[in-house]
């Protein structure tokens, strides 16, 4: 069964950026504009992996994290943070919030690939 | 999807963050203090940023990282900003939006200003900014594929004495809680990122493991024993676990040092053993990174979520309304369809209409409503391309900027009415005459700082724009509060160039319009503002291709304001469907100021052929349109026809002779260059409710075409004589 790759990020072209990364490989790429959008969608189909942008419009990457980790559901999947940010805090504060790891933007094809092989196994 | 339409979304972006950057700064300024509006710029940087490095664009990377470091620290209230800091912020903001066009254009930002605001921005970060950037990096590596190779690289460069450090052997254990699981960890991935380290051997221990009845899956039962021989420091091993410290319990402590390490003491990277006592045992919580003396580890267990800017964060902005991007073209194909939906609504009544039935009201109920309907879905579907004046407004701010570095002259843009909404292609092509405009504003319309405080103004010069909606149209207001035109000197070079002749006497209006004649510049010397090969007749010939009009209004020592009145729309226009001779005509509304059935006592011939008609004492030319348009002529002795009174830029009061007006309706604008070819006096076509098809006049146009460039002088002072007779 292909894995399916949940892509939290306001910027449609990091959105389609992963999507054209991932999708050759054989993952399958679903993505939301926002934390809302992103909880909704997790609601609504089996997902396997979130790869998350920290500053968001509406709700950002670490109030989603917060809220997907109080959810049994979402139990056990992974979340990459995804983000520009430069500070140590804001990462010990995703990681509080319950992220899985961490990839920092400018990020290339083979960084994303190897971070997502290696948390899908 | 291909790499390059993802590039192309990037841009559009680009866009949309670049206005959010600039309204976000302007915000700062008036709100000063709102944490909100900081994090939208910064987070508008930091897209920017985001996305440039996914396309590989270096050069905007790296100026918008620094760019964002100093934003972030105006966020977490670690600088005050000043007015410099402002302006600085202003002008980074417009290199920024220069990068971008850089980027997607393939060409190069001025490098020289990128070094200079560079070095600005950076000596507003402080001496331990490059600090910081080191531990960013090293940061970012734990979850890097490549991570352990770069630690190795990083760690040799630090101490050359490492190469020929010995291996020392850690024994770790670890326990993982509940919480690890949940949080989608997975020890292997650990222990592969230990393995990549040095030698690795695992134990695994099940003393845990209930019975098979007690058995809960969700609980973790199972611990490991981890023997690990590298070179590493135990704060590179302490990384390794950073993303799972407080979901287990973990325990790091060196069983083997090589004797000759110790030989090295004063190495502070290699994290002497003896500060981890091994009686401190960890408790399983989140304060096992506690026992952890490593000053950066301590530090990150105090700041999440006390810092300023994790406060900040915690609370997003409001989100932006939601919106559907949709191509273009698409909008386009709807209006153009509804324009075939008014039309045929226009067919339809005229047929009822010609059946003659005995009073069927019901009918004409329907009808009407039918009518109106089509109507509000043409307002609809025009609102689609309908945007607000804002962005083009804001980008106005910049030119008032640069024009004021470049002429020396103090200046700050003021904006009403920017919520004002445009047909998309006004705003497109309004820019240029715009941008053209307020740089005159503020390069020929105000004075000197010296001259405004010796005339009792404030010593910065506003310049004012504003958008309004007014009886159909809009409006758009450049203003200055300068001088005021120079009549005299206006005049005196319009008389050199030959564009009046010497002994012309005009009244002030018609000096303050020579300014739109091709070939007029007021500036005495070429500056490297203004003199850029274009005058006000570009920008009103952009104006008029948008089916508008300008005018100028100006008072001496208060200022001048230039009034751009445009359509509300480009797709349908109110028109009066008018005959001339026999042939069916549209002529714009918006371009006649009043319509007069004249008694023939009031037309005058002057010399062979020319007619002028006296309007309330003064006389004004007649043109007759059949004529013009080769459609033979309306004899004036008989058949006077309607006098249709229209006032030009270049020609002033005009009268087109009609033979009748038959209606006022709104009609849908066809192009006839598209389909057919473009004719002179004519600016369009249309599909009548009796299905056939109008032409749409261009009054100014015809006016032109009756009189040729070199009876223009002739006309005009047949006009003054009629004047002062």
């Amino acid at each position: 069964m292909t894995k399916t790759i949940l892509s939290v990020d306001d910027s449609k072209s990091i959105r389609d950026m992963i999507g054209f990364t991932l999708e050759p490989r054989g993952f399958t790429v679903i993505g939301a504009a926002d934390g809302v959008e992103g909880l909704a969608k997790l609601g609504s189909q089996p997902v396997n992996l979130v790869v998350c942008d920290l500053n968001m419009p509406n709700m950002n990457g670490i109030e989603m994290v917060r809220k997907m980790r109080a959810d049994r559901r979402f139990d056990g999947i992974p979340i990459v943070m995804l983000t520009t940010e430069a500070q140590k805090e804001k990462m010990m504060e995703a990681k509080q919030a319950g992220a899985t790891g961490w990839l920092v933007k400018p990020f290339d094809e083979a960084k994303l690939v190897a971070v997502v092989n290696k948390l899908l196994g | 999807m291909s790499g390059n339409s993802i590039r192309d979304t990037f841009f559009e972006e680009c866009e949309e963050l670049l206005e959010a950057l600039v309204e976000g700064l302007s915000q700062m300024e008036e709100s000063p203090g709102d944490t909100e509006v900081v994090n939208a710029v910064f987070r508008a940087v930091h897209s920017i940023k985001g996305g440039a490095g996914a396309f590989g664009l270096d050069e905007l990377v790296n100026f918008a990282h620094t760019f964002e470091t100093v934003m972030d620290k105006v966020r977490g209230n670690e600088i005050v900003v000043t007015g410099d800091l402002m302006a600085l912020f202003h002008r980074s903001g417009d290199h920024l939006s220069d990068l971008v066009v850089a980027a997607r254009d393939e060409t190069v930002a001025n490098q020289e200003t990128e070094a200079g605001l560079i070095k600005e921005l950076e000596g507003h970060l402080g001496p331990d900014h490059a600090e910081e950037e080191f531990s960013f990096d090293a940061l970012t590596l734990d979850f890097d594929a490549d991570s352990s190779a770069a630690i190795v690289i990083d760690d040799l460069e630090g101490s050359q004495a490492q190469d020929h450090e010995a291996e020392r052997r850690f024994g770790i254990a670890f326990t993982p809680t509940r919480a690890l699981y949940e949080n989608g960890h997975e020890p292997l991935l650990l222990f592969d990122a230990l393995a990549e380290l040095g030698t690795l051997s695992v134990e695994m221990n099940m003393a845990q493991l209930p019975d098979f009845d007690a058995f809960d899956p969700a609980e973790p039962c199972i611990s490991w024993t981890l023997d690990l021989l590298t070179q590493e420091t135990e704060t590179t091993l302490h990384e390794v676990f950073e993303f799972v410290e407080g979901l287990c319990v973990i325990d790091i402590s060196v069983t083997e040092v090589p004797a000759h390490t110790q030989v090295e003491p004063a190495d502070g990277e290699l994290a002497p053993p003896a500060f981890d006592p091994p009686e401190e045992t960890p408790m399983p919580d989140a304060t096992s990174a506690d026992s952890v003396p490593d000053p950066a580890q301590a530090e990150e267990t105090a700041s999440p979520g006390t810092g300023p800017a994790a406060s900040v964060a915690g609370k997003e902005p409001r989100g932006p309304k939601a919106t559907l991007r949709v191509d273009l073209d698409r909008v386009d194909r709807l209006i153009n369809t509804v324009g075939e939906l008014i039309i045929n609504q226009a067919m339809i009544s005229q047929r009822i209409e010609e059946l003659d039935l005995p009073t069927v009201a019901h009918l004409t109920n329907e009808l009407e409503a039918y009518k109106l309907l089509a109507r509000d879905i043409q307002e609809g579907v025009m609102a689609i391309r309908a945007q607000p004046v804002k962005p083009l407004f804001q980008r106005m701010s910049r030119i008032v900027r640069e024009a004021s570095d470049a002429t020396g002259k103090k200046a700050r843009l003021v904006t009403v009415g920017d919520s004002t909404e445009v047909d998309k292609t006004v705003i497109e092509r309004l820019a240029d005459p715009l941008t053209h405009m307020v740089r005159n504003a503020v390069d020929h319309g105000l004075e000197k700082s010296e001259i405004r405080a010796a005339a009792g103004k404030d010593r910065m010069g506003t310049i004012r724009l504003s958008a309004a909606h007014r009886s159909g149209s809009v409006f758009i207001e450049i203003a200055d509060d300068g001088a005021g035109l120079n009549r005299e000197r206006i005049l005196e070079k319009a008389i050199e160039k030959n564009l009046v002749p010497a002994d012309a006497e005009l009244s002030e209006p018609e000096i303050d319009n020579l300014l739109f004649l091709p070939g007029f510049s007021t500036a005495g010397t070429v500056s490297s503002l203004s003199g850029r090969g274009v005058g006000m007749d570009v920008v009103k010939n952009a104006v008029q291709a948008l089916g508008g009009r300008v005018s100028i209004a100006s008072q001496p020592g208060k200022g001048t304001t230039f009034t751009i009145i445009l359509p509300l729309t480009l797709a349908v226009m109110d028109g009066f469907v008018i005959s001339v001779s026999d042939q069916t005509m549209v002529i714009p509304i918006s371009s006649i100021l009043e319509t007069i059935r004249p008694k023939p006592k009031d037309i005058h011939v002057i010399g062979t052929d020319s007619h002028v008609v006296s309007v309330r004492g003064s006389y004004v030319p007649i043109v007759d349109v059949a004529e013009n348009l080769g459609l033979g002529k309306i004899r004036s002795d008989k058949e006077v026809g309607i006098l249709l009174l229209v006032s030009t830029e270049t020609q002033g009061l005009t009268a087109l002779r009609v033979s009748a007006i038959h209606d006022q309706r709104q009609v849908v604008i066809k192009s006839l260059e598209s389909n057919y070819a473009a004719i002179p006096g004519v600016s369009a076509a249309t599909i009548l409710g009796d299905g056939k098809i109008a032409l749409i006049l261009d009054p100014e146009e015809l006016i032109k075409l009756a009189q040729p460039s070199a009876s223009d002088q002739i006309a005009q002072h047949a006009r003054m004589e009629l004047r002062h007779a």
